[in-house]
């Protein structure tokens, strides 16, 4: 067996404190103790990135799917994405001044990383 | 994009070419507009919306009603699912004409783990792979069909697995106008890491949000999965309050999210004590959020007819409490085909069941006291202690962890056999990365942090404008691939059918073009084994290849069983081959009755000779069988047997427009002999000129009979109408 909790159902006794409670203030718990579940929810995804996160920014960007996932890649290989890989790309067009397409090709090439200046 | 005409087959190269310069003629999801106490066919309808310009109504309304079609408030979906994207276009302008405007393609088996786009147009197995190019070719079909059929068309599909934010990006850079989005989806089902579903689901849904489309949740699956679905309600409702709030959270309208709801149970269980308390309790939690009510498919079976009755008692529910959408699982579900025909089939019952419950609750109630709220209550309560018991345990991850999702039990009563998946596991784990506080991204919809201000403090409120704007505002810089897989695209499944598209040539179908699929319906009088197998030697018989039982059902032990199969035939027909009579003209009941009505018209009719048949004259004059005196015609009505002298004289008498005369018997052409004595026998007394002659019977042919001096002959399939328009057509 999987080892998760087995239970009889116990509403009866466990409902006690939400018995007076108007159909109203039933209706404003379920919302706020929804609200507390998805909080922590909100901010682990503000303050966090993930490689599909990234690559659709690449998309947004102008790049292909086939573009964007090597791209990616290289970002993390280089201990770069939590900068963002669209920034990345943003740098290098920046600092050499060149289109944001030549960036992100070049620095799919192996170009630029050495410009991207991080501190 | 040409112009079709209803007569006109789609052109799939003619979708397919410059697909790469196509961008959408507009983006987000359309309701439909409502029209209230529509007036349409002399009927005041309720809850109906602005009716199509093409459309075809249910069989009922083509036969009896002039194609009244009343289209319903609620949206209809239907899931289109042949794997092939260029057969699945055909299938969508047929839903389409049937009310449907929700089409939701369902994606190939595996694409949630495909960690990317997929490009192209691969065949799929159970739906297409959904790519930029599949998808732009399907709204470009769809942006043609809503202006045939005059109502926009919403094109849906999927934004899970471990690519959703590029798949939402992409769908919104291609007017998709809905999808399914739920991270809780991913983790149970997919065992897809939850950190990484959660951080993914963020950003897709302020794209999706962006794109205006809008979101189907993912909790019906909970319902599909359970051991005793009835028993899993009160964690539904946390399930779609987590993906409800934490949507609205990121951005999205309340109006755009969509709750996918199931009613739990199905016959034999009483499953409207099930259903309906369960239905009351989520609409008064959710009241602001829409309803997309999902047929019952944990209990559905092989048989077409049990899942078209849980169909209509499952849109019982959704007229009496409340559905935004509704949707068709086709009747097939249950077996797998997912034929053209079930689409249609399940469009129609959509269609045909809200539009009879039109109005229903300006009727009757739901009660207030009793059973209902009693149970109403209860549902509440035990969702709200399964949320509290989630904030005990640590929050939403910690309960995953502890398998309190799908588990068997009802609330809080636990089996200890739900879905458990850990934080550190699951496909994707190790793949979420911390943002650090110069972390950037220059795009148009990017969920949290991100710091642009670093480059130019007035990009706070648009980061795209660093790069001159994104995709999202400059569609050119999309960039568009067109295949990947020299072998497995569109191209060459075209060649493949070749000879059958646009041509004289035609294969039965069922879901790809010439795919030669048949089904057979048999009744055999043996036992359900036995007959199983003696229909496969049945099916071998008729030449049919690859046959395969899809449904049985016993209706004896031993007398006998019910059993189709499907198969395949390689059979063409050359329609350039065929002989087809110009189909004959008929009035409309309107004008009969008008034209009667203005001119009166009395007939005489009889079956002559010695002939004692009656039934095929008295379907033609009975109005109980849509026979002529339905529209006014006055018939003097001579029996069987009648002399031809008699039938004549009667004629005279009555002062009649026409001498109706049946003859079924044949030998010796004595019906075409009967008819040239009617002829003859008019002539002598005079009153040929003044009168019509019509002899009908089984074994008659129109030529031959106009041969013996009559002025139509009428054949097997004859109806009252054909007689009555002849009538009316030809007064002397």
């Amino acid at each position: 067996m999987k080892g998760y909790l087995k239970r009889d159902d116990d509403f009866q006794t466990r409902r006690k404190h939400l018995e007076n409670l108007s159909d109203d203030e039933l209706h404003a718990r379920f919302w706020e103790l929804l609200d507390k579940t998805v909080e922590p929810l909100l901010d682990l995804a503000k303050t966090h990135t993930s490689p599909s996160v990234e690559r659709s920014v690449l998309l947004r960007m102008g790049f292909s799917s086939i573009e964007a996932k090597p791209l990616v890649e290289m970002a993390i290989d280089r201990g770069l994405i939590g900068k963002g890989v669209g920034n990345l790309v943003y740098r290098a067009a920046k600092n050499n001044e060149i289109s944001i397409r030549d960036a992100g090709l070049g620095l799919l090439d192996g170009q630029y990383w050495d410009t991207l200046n991080f501190n | 994009m040409k112009e079709y005409m209803p007569n006109e087959k789609l052109d799939i190269r003619d979708i397919l070419s410059n697909l790469e310069d196509y961008t959408p003629k507009r983006r987000g999801w359309t309701w439909r507009t409502p029209v209230p106490n529509l007036q349409m066919g002399g009927h005041k309808y309720s809850e109906c919306s602005e009716p199509l310009k093409n459309s075809i109504g249910i069989p009922s309304a083509v036969q009896y009603f002039d194609n009244l079609d009343p289209q319903p408030n609620e949206v209809i979906t239907t899931e289109i699912a042949s794997g092939r994207f260029e057969d699945d276009i055909r299938r969508m302008r047929m839903a389409a004409w049937h009310g449907a405007d929700h089409i939701m393609v369902i994606r190939t088996a595996g694409q949630s783990h495909y960690d990317g786009l997929i490009e192209g147009s691969p065949q799929g197995i159970g739906g297409i792979p959904v790519t930029r190019k599949q998808v732009r070719a399907h709204r470009k079909a769809l942006d043609f069909i809503e202006e045939e059929v005059g109502r926009p068309i919403n094109y849906h599909s999927y934004i899970s697995g471990v690519a959703g934010p590029e798949i939402a990006v992409m769908f919104a850079e291609e007017g998709v106008n809905g999808a399914h989005q739920d991270p809780q989806y991913n983790v149970l089902y997919r065992n897809i890491n939850m950190v990484r579903s959660f951080v993914d689901a963020a950003e897709s849904k302020m794209v999706m949000t962006w794109a205006d489309i809008a979101q189907i949740d993912g909790a019906h699956n909970a319902n599909a999965t359970a051991r005793d679905a009835w028993k899993v309600m009160p964690e539904l409702m946390v399930q779609h309050g987590i993906n409800c709030l934490f949507s609205y959270k990121v951005g999205m309208e309340k109006g755009n999210i969509c709750l996918s709801t199931v009613p739990p149970s199905a016959a034999p269980v009483p499953c409207t004590k099930y259903d309906l308390p369960y239905a009351v309790a989520l609409r008064d939690f959710f009241d602001e959020y829409r309803m997309r009510a999902q047929q019952n498919t944990k209990y559905i079976t092989s048989s077409s007819r049990e899942a078209t009755v849980t169909h209509v008692l499952n849109m019982m529910i959704s007229k009496l409490t409340r559905a935004d959408i509704q949707s068709t699982i086709t009747p097939d579900e249950g077996r797998n085909v997912p034929w053209h025909i079930y689409n249609i089939e399940a469009c129609d019952t959509a269609k045909q069941t809200l539009v009879a419950l039109d109005g229903i609750l300006e009727m009757v109630g739901l009660n207030t006291e009793g059973y209902l709220p009693e149970q109403v209550r209860e549902l509440k309560e035990r969702a709200i202690l399964y949320l509290e018991e989630l904030h005990e345990v640590g929050g939403y991850f910690e309960a995953v962890e502890k398998g309190f999702f799908v588990d068997s039990g009802k609330y809080p009563e636990r089996k200890g056999d739900g879905i458990g998946r850990t934080i550190d596991g699951g496909i994707g784990v190790g793949t979420v990365y911390e943002r650090e506080p110069d972390y950037m991204a220059p795009v148009t919809a990017h969920y949290g942090n991100n710091n642009v201000e670093q480059y130019d403090p007035d990009t706070i409120n648009d980061p795209a404008k660093l790069i001159a704007g994104c995709t999202l505002e400059k569609p050119e810089k999309i960039v568009f691939i067109d295949e990947l897989d020299e072998q497995d695209n569109v191209a060459n499944r075209l060649e493949e059918a070749e000879k059958y598209r646009n041509t004289n040539l035609i294969k039965p179908e069922m879901e790809w073009l010439a795919d030669g699929t048949v089904v057979l319906e048999l009744f055999l009088p043996t036992d359900r084994r036995t007959a199983e197998f003696a229909a496969i030697e049945v099916a071998k018989k008729m030449n049919i290849a690859s046959p395969e039982v899809i449904h049985t059902e016993e209706l004896h032990p031993s007398e006998g069983s019910r059993i189709q199969v499907k198969g395949k035939v390689d059979i063409e027909i050359d329609l350039s081959t065929l002989e087809i009579p110009d189909e004959p003209v008929m009035l409309s009941d309107d004008e009969l009755w008008t034209a009667i009505d203005v001119k009166p018209l009395k007939v005489v009719a009889a079956t002559v000779g010695e002939d004692e048949h009656s039934v095929g004259l008295r379907e033609i004059i009975d109005i109980k069988h849509g026979g002529i005196e339905k529209w006014g015609i006055e018939v003097e009505y001579l029996g069987t047997s009648c002399p031809v002298e008699k039938l004549v004289d009667a004629a005279i008498e009555t002062n009649a427009e026409a001498i109706l005369a049946s003859t079924i018997i044949s030998h010796d052409e004595i019906h075409y002999k009967n008819m040239k004595k009617i002829h003859e026998l008019c002539i002598e007394k005079g009153i040929r000129d003044k009168i019509n002659i019509l002899c009908g019977g089984t074994q008659v042919i129109n030529e031959l009979a106009v041969k013996t001096g009559i002025d139509a002959g009428f054949g097997r399939g004859t109806k009252g109408k054909h007689i009555a328009t002849f009538l009316v057509n030809n007064r002397k």
